[in-house]
């Protein structure tokens, strides 16, 4: 989950010597069984642990009465829609935000490179216990209740007691482990643009808010779209964060769909319901993953 | 910077050196506003780890403890505290985990990845597109399949069932890192040592992996990470018997009495190796982010 992402930035991947003249890039059919026998413990791994599972999921979700259960259980609605908040919200404040900043990062600051190293510790530090921490920060008489009570002299509200603040202190703590990593991916694609770029849209009357918008947006833009879709689908199997900081409360209201999952399978026994509930994502699931191949085939897009 | 040396500066408006310090002044207020974000959680983990009373979460309104003590991390270290009895144990099973989980995917990556992009596989699209599709897949969903198919593989509680998850799921990362950085390799060295009589394993074992020192320590550090950092995997394949620190983290929820001191002392052990880690790497790291962002 962490650290997990550089590959956010994996650029398009050209099979070798696929430009090629023929007849270099032809397998001798010694080489072949070497490459096959190279290729066989990837293989192996794939099948027995993504395809195996993956099919078995879709078998266990097949019956349609399980739907209808869902439909008909109080909580999964209420699920899809904290899920769409957690995402939607989630990776879109992220993103933005982590844009911005890589901006402010860029600048040559001494003291700007020593807030880099405590900027990305929250990416450093293990999720569950990351959560761990925000959750005590929100229990009553935490640090945040405290620090209100201290600076504005109000009493905090009980967090998890309230769907909107539990489901906001969710998305909160995740947008603070993960922005830092989008950050600098950004960083580092900003410091690959050159400079005569800048030099000459400031020629053209180009600076502030205005190269933002015309230069470097731009340039970034599909990096950008490329690396939201992943974090999407990363925020909609996202489980630490909300099992750990809002731990679903308040009874279950803030859920999403993949603890509400969880708590299917291993709390109610019923495993099938919760293979279920996290296959319902499937339709959004499916279109992302397709643009998201396709951006890598297609020729004219790096990520 | 050397343009604006050569030519002129044009006469500056009056309001230009006020918006300098406006715009110095801002950047400053952003970097305090950042630091505190970004701190608040950690500081407030090291608040309730040195709390010298036990069950202590709330926060008194001092901004550091009044006793500020090391009981937490006694109590740890020593295994003295109540769910902590194992705790070296415990680490001692992350430890193999991470390990196990980061030289497991640098070899199966490290083959793969030689495969296509060294031996030209005709089929190589194919391979990259599984790759990616597995990486997309969310590991949360399909925790449930998992534990039914890790009893089938008769690995039910057993550390290699993590171990074989965390594989799956750093794989992918690693075979697409692992050809990125295959592409900027020479094929003619391949070439040269074929006509040298190299058969496929020693040009894998003699040229391929030692020019790809540095994209294998990153690929490494990432599914050691991965591994590192996984909390559901762990509490649902494991029983306490095979326990992990992860999972003591979690499983302590329900209870409101544990030591949170001593608690909080076992996360800030349990995080700062990873950090130690990409600090003492972070050349590598840093290398990694901007080839990738070169390419973009």
């Amino acid at each position: 989950m962490s650290t997990e992402q550089l590959l956010a930035v994996a650029p398009r991947l050209s099979p070798r010597g696929s430009g090629r003249p023929p007849g270099r890039g032809h397998l001798r059919r010694s080489n072949f069984r070497w490459a096959v026998a190279f290729v066989a413990p990837y293989a192996a791994v794939f099948f027995a642990f993504v395809v195996h599972p993956f099919g078995y999921a879709l078998w266990m979700a097949s019956k349609p009465s399980l739907y209808a259960d869902l439909i008909n259980d109080p909580l999964y609605l209420p699920t899809v829609f904290n899920t769409l908040l957690f995402v939607g919200l989630g990776v879109n404040i992220k993103m933005f935000l982590a844009l911005l900043l890589s901006g402010f990062f860029l600048r040559r600051r001494w003291w700007i490179r020593a807030l880099l190293a405590f900027y990305v510790l929250p990416w450093l530090i293990a999720a569950a216990q990351a959560c761990i921490s925000f959750h005590w920060m929100l229990q009553q008489q935490g640090l945040v209740d405290g620090l209100l009570s201290a600076f504005f002299g109000i009493d905090g509200p009980i967090w998890f007691n309230d769907r909107w603040l539990a489901v906001g202190a969710n998305i909160v703590a995740y947008i603070w482990k993960w922005m830092p990593f989008w950050t600098v991916i950004f960083l580092a694609a900003r410091m690959t643009i050159s400079r005569d770029i800048y030099d000459s849209a400031a020629v053209d009357g180009a600076t502030g808010v205005r190269r933002f918008v015309h230069v470097t947006f731009p340039l970034l833009a599909n990096l950008y779209l490329v690396c939201t879709l992943i974090s999407t689908l990363w925020t909609l199997g996202d489980f630490t964060t909300v099992f750990v900081v809002s731990g679903g409360g308040p009874g279950g209201y803030s859920d999403v769909l993949a603890t509400l999952g969880f708590h299917y399978a291993f709390d109610t026994y019923r495993p099938a319901l919760g293979v279920a509930a996290v296959m319902s994502a499937l339709p959004v699931l499916i279109p992302i993953v397709i643009v998201l191949m396709r951006r890598y085939q297609s020729r004219e897009v790096h990520l | 910077m050397s343009i604006a040396l050569a030519f002129p500066r044009p006469a500056r408006r009056p309001s230009y050196r006020l918006r300098q310090v406006l715009t110095e002044a801002g950047s400053v207020l952003l970097g305090v506003v950042l630091l505190i974000w970004s701190l608040l959680p950690v500081y407030n983990m090291l608040l309730i780890a040195l709390d010298p009373e036990e069950g202590e979460i709330e926060f008194a309104g001092n901004l550091w403890p009044a006793e500020p003590s090391l009981d937490g991390f006694r109590d740890v270290v020593t295994q003295e505290a109540r769910y902590l009895e194992d705790f070296w144990h415990q680490f001692g099973n992350s430890v193999y985990i991470g390990l196990s989980t980061m030289v497991l995917t640098v070899l199966i990556g490290s083959l793969a990845s030689f495969a296509v992009s060294r031996l030209r596989l005709s089929k190589s699209s194919l391979l990259t597109n599984t790759a990616l599709l597995t990486y997309a897949i969310p590991a949360s969903f399909l925790i449930v399949p998992y534990y039914r198919i890790m009893h089938g593989y008769g690995l039910s509680d057993n550390l290699w069932a993590v171990i074989a998850a965390q594989v799956t799921f750093a794989t992918p990362f690693a075979i697409l890192i692992l050809q990125l950085y295959a592409s900027f390799i020479p094929l003619e060295l391949d070439d040269s040592a074929r006509v040298d009589g190299a058969s496929p394993i020693q040009m894998y074992l003699r040229i391929y992996l030692p020019l790809m020192v540095p994209a294998l320590a990153v690929v490494g550090i990432y599914a050691l990470l991965l591994a590192w950092n996984d909390y559901l995997y762990q509490a649902v394949l494991l029983s306490p018997r095979n326990m992990t620190v992860s999972m003591t983290q979690g499983q302590l929820f329900a209870d409101i009495d544990a030591e949170w001191n001593a608690m909080m002392a076992a996360a800030i052990i349990y995080v700062l190796p990873p950090i130690a880690l990409l600090f003492a790497l972070r050349r590598y790291v840093a290398a990694s982010f901007t080839m990738v962002s070169a390419r973009a």
